[in-house]
């Protein structure tokens, strides 16, 4: 099987290209990844065009405007409330903002916090583990044993940590988030680039003469990169939990940012008069990270060859 | 196996030591001077140099990280700065909440969860697989303190006067108090006793105290109280360990073994329990170890809510009053039973797996 694989291995570029479309293709022959995809791409248009679907300003107050209460309950016109009174789909928040309005603007920062954090950890712990996996040595030992501390506090404790030092806010808590998850990252490379550099392919390259950085970058990490996708969408879900957590907290996103953590936290005291300001933020929370979920699921199953050979056997 | 239990034991040690640097580091790389912290902003430079010079503060960093690591070997984590006791007191005290509500959280899901995956596997692509794997799902992406307060508001809001009623806070009904154990037997116990503090932290393992005492009325009320917090807090490693479970179990009911046992005429229920779950049982271990870390965190966010006064509220209340000596402690505390539960994870392996043993 390898000595024919090799044999007849074709151009790097066809190869990675069908790998992509074989993929893509197991991908959405799985219920569980195309619901996930399907959300992912709603919640992706929603966070685009929050301005037209939101009816009012996710930060104005509009006690002074309407005729309103604070923490008004839902207003909707399909259920038999009265033409004449505006309609708030979710209800008044405590400063009489439109709750509506407050969850739609909320997907663009809980994407935002999702892509960006991993983002982040990803390119960290990208360059940390490769450069860990490729020299080897003291520098291995240092990085790791590094990382392996890092791993050993739980990590929603080690960011309020970091939150701690950095000080409140939303910037400092995605750097937070980006460093828990960083350890994870760097293990999953360093481990790839273990098992890909004493491979054929890698000792050919060498052979004709490019430098380590080239091997590396342009040889060793493409072919790690599958299970740094399905890690990257697993951790998304995780990034966008710990920081609505930390916002809920109030070590996150401040006020008056339509952040669905925050906007929680903010009325949670007011659950059992209000429970319709605490329900749809944390809903909208917990399909977002289900979206993550379900995708970086289908994607783990898709590139698992193991598991396909399960599918066509059935 | 002892090689093995012995050599995993050595590995830990750096881990710990990284700790304890780590939280070191975390209290020196706090912004503002230890000294204003602890006195005040308007504390004198003469009033804080003789702090500094009390706390060793004045000593070369290396010398000052010896100190704190020979005080916290020896079981001195300082003072808190507002409440002016020993942090280590303050951990007595707290620790058993946030035991008692994560060891139920974690009862709770390993008995709803593994069940729940075994049936799964059993069932593949089953209605009953379907639904289980669904709930899963969406188990898995519940923000917990969102969960909270919606159980909170279904239990005690919208069921009251009904029999499903449950308190959303505290952990015993005002009027009703937890006499402690050496207490209610008369032993001479009390502040200063040697071996105290192991008294006071068992007779706070509410559950643990009532049943020893045989006061039936605390136990179903310490009980009741811990329902609504531990279903919350369990959600997330029940959906966790479900999925686990399914996914090991579909991997071992695959194998020739299982073929062979069903062959030869075993009950399917022996087959699925003792062939199947058995060697299905080392990545449920693990997982079940990972998920104290997430447990920990569901703990600070569940406490809050159902204002339970356990160690992660009372941490998140010192990272709030910047309260430093109790955030280093109760950090350290902390990640050194991360490790040492994951140990025992690893540990357990050699126990669920004997092949282990050759390694």
């Amino acid at each position: 099987m390898t000595a024919t694989d090799t044999l007849a291995a074709p151009p790097q570029a066809v190869k990675s290209n069908s790998l992509l479309q074989l993929t893509l293709r197991r991908l959405f022959k799985q219920r569980n990844a195309r619901a996930g995809a399907v959300i992912l791409g709603f919640l992706i248009l929603v966070a685009i065009f929050a301005p037209a679907i939101a009816p009012y300003d996710p930060t104005l107050s509009l006690l002074d405007i309407e005729p309103v209460t604070i923490r008004q309950a839902p207003c909707i016109h399909l259920l038999g409330c009265p033409e004449d009174q505006a309609q708030h789909l979710m209800g008044l928040d405590g400063n009489a903002r439109d709750q509506f309005s407050r969850v739609v603007y909320g997907t663009r920062i809980s994407l935002f916090i999702g892509f960006s954090t991993i983002g982040l950890a990803i390119v960290a712990g990208t360059l940390l583990g490769a450069i860990a996996g490729y020299a080897g040595g003291w520098v291995d030992n240092v990085i790791m044993r590094t990382m392996d501390v890092l791993l050993a506090f739980p990590s929603f404790l080690l960011a309020i940590a970091i939150i701690t030092i950095l000080g409140r806010g939303l910037q400092n808590a995605l750097y937070a988030i980006a460093i828990v998850n960083t350890p994870h990252f760097a293990r999953l490379v360093r481990a790839s680039v273990l098992s890909i550099k004493e491979q054929e392919f890698v000792a050919a390259t060498r052979a004709l003469g490019a430098s380590a950085p080239w091997i590396l970058f342009r040889r060793i990490l493409p072919n790690a990169l599958p299970p740094l996708i399905v890690q990257g969408t697993l951790g998304i879900a995780g990034a966008i939990l710990e920081a609505a957590a930390l916002s809920f907290l109030g070590l996150g996103a401040q006020e008056p940012a339509a952040e669905w953590g925050t906007m929680l936290g903010r009325e949670r005291g007011q659950v059992f008069t209000a429970p319709y300001l605490v329900f749809y933020p944390g809903f909208a929370i917990m399909f977002t990270v289900l979206a993550f979920n379900l995708l970086g699921d289908g994607l783990r199953d898709a590139m698992d060859p193991r598991l396909s050979q399960v599918s066509k056997a059935k | 196996m002892t090689q093995y239990i012995l050599r995993r034991l050595l590995l830990s040690i750096p881990v710990l030591f990284g700790i304890l640097i780590a939280t070191f580091a975390i209290a020196r790389l706090i912004p503002g001077d230890p000294c204003t912290a602890a006195l005040g902003e308007r504390a004198t430079q003469a009033a804080c140099d003789a702090y500094n010079l009390r706390m060793g503060l004045d000593e070369p960093i290396y010398v000052q990280l010896g100190i704190y690591m020979r005080d916290v070997l020896t079981g001195n984590l300082g003072d808190s700065i507002r409440f002016s006791r020993p942090v280590f007191t303050i951990i007595i005290e707290k620790l058993p909440v946030t035991l008692e509500l994560g060891l139920a959280a974690l009862t709770l899901a390993i008995l709803v969860g593994v069940p729940a995956g075994i049936l799964s596997a059993v069932r593949r692509n089953s209605k009953v697989d379907v639904a289980t794997m669904v709930a899963a799902n969406i188990g898995v992406s519940m923000p917990v303190y969102w969960l909270g307060l919606m159980l909170a508001y279904l239990f005690a809001v919208l069921l009251r006067d009904t029999p499903f009623w449950l308190p959303p806070s505290g952990r015993l009904t005002a009027g009703l108090s937890s006499i402690p154990f050496y207490r209610a037997w008369g032993l001479p116990i009390s502040d200063g006793t040697f071996g105290f503090p192991i008294f006071e932290f068992l007779s706070n393992l509410y559950i643990l105290n009532s049943i020893i005492t045989l006061n039936f009325k605390v136990l179903f009320d310490t009980i009741k109280h811990l329902i609504l917090p531990a279903v919350a807090l369990s959600t997330i490693p029940m959906s966790i360990i479900a999925r686990i479970t399914r996914s090991s179990m579909l991997e071992v009911l695959g194998q020739d073994y299982i073929r062979t046992a069903r062959a030869k005429g075993l009950r399917e229920r022996l087959v699925v329990l003792r062939h199947g779950l058995r060697n299905a049982l080392l990545p449920i271990i693990t997982i079940v170890g990972l998920q104290v870390g997430t447990l920990f965190a569901g703990a600070v966010l569940t406490e809050s809510i159902f204002s339970l006064s356990g160690v992660g509220r009372s941490l998140f209340d010192a990272i709030t009053g910047r309260d430093y000596p109790v955030i280093q402690g109760f950090t350290v505390v902390i990640a050194v039973g991360y490790v040492i539960v994951n140990l025992a994870a690893d540990i357990s392996y050699a126990f669920a797996d004997p092949r282990i043993k050759l390694d």
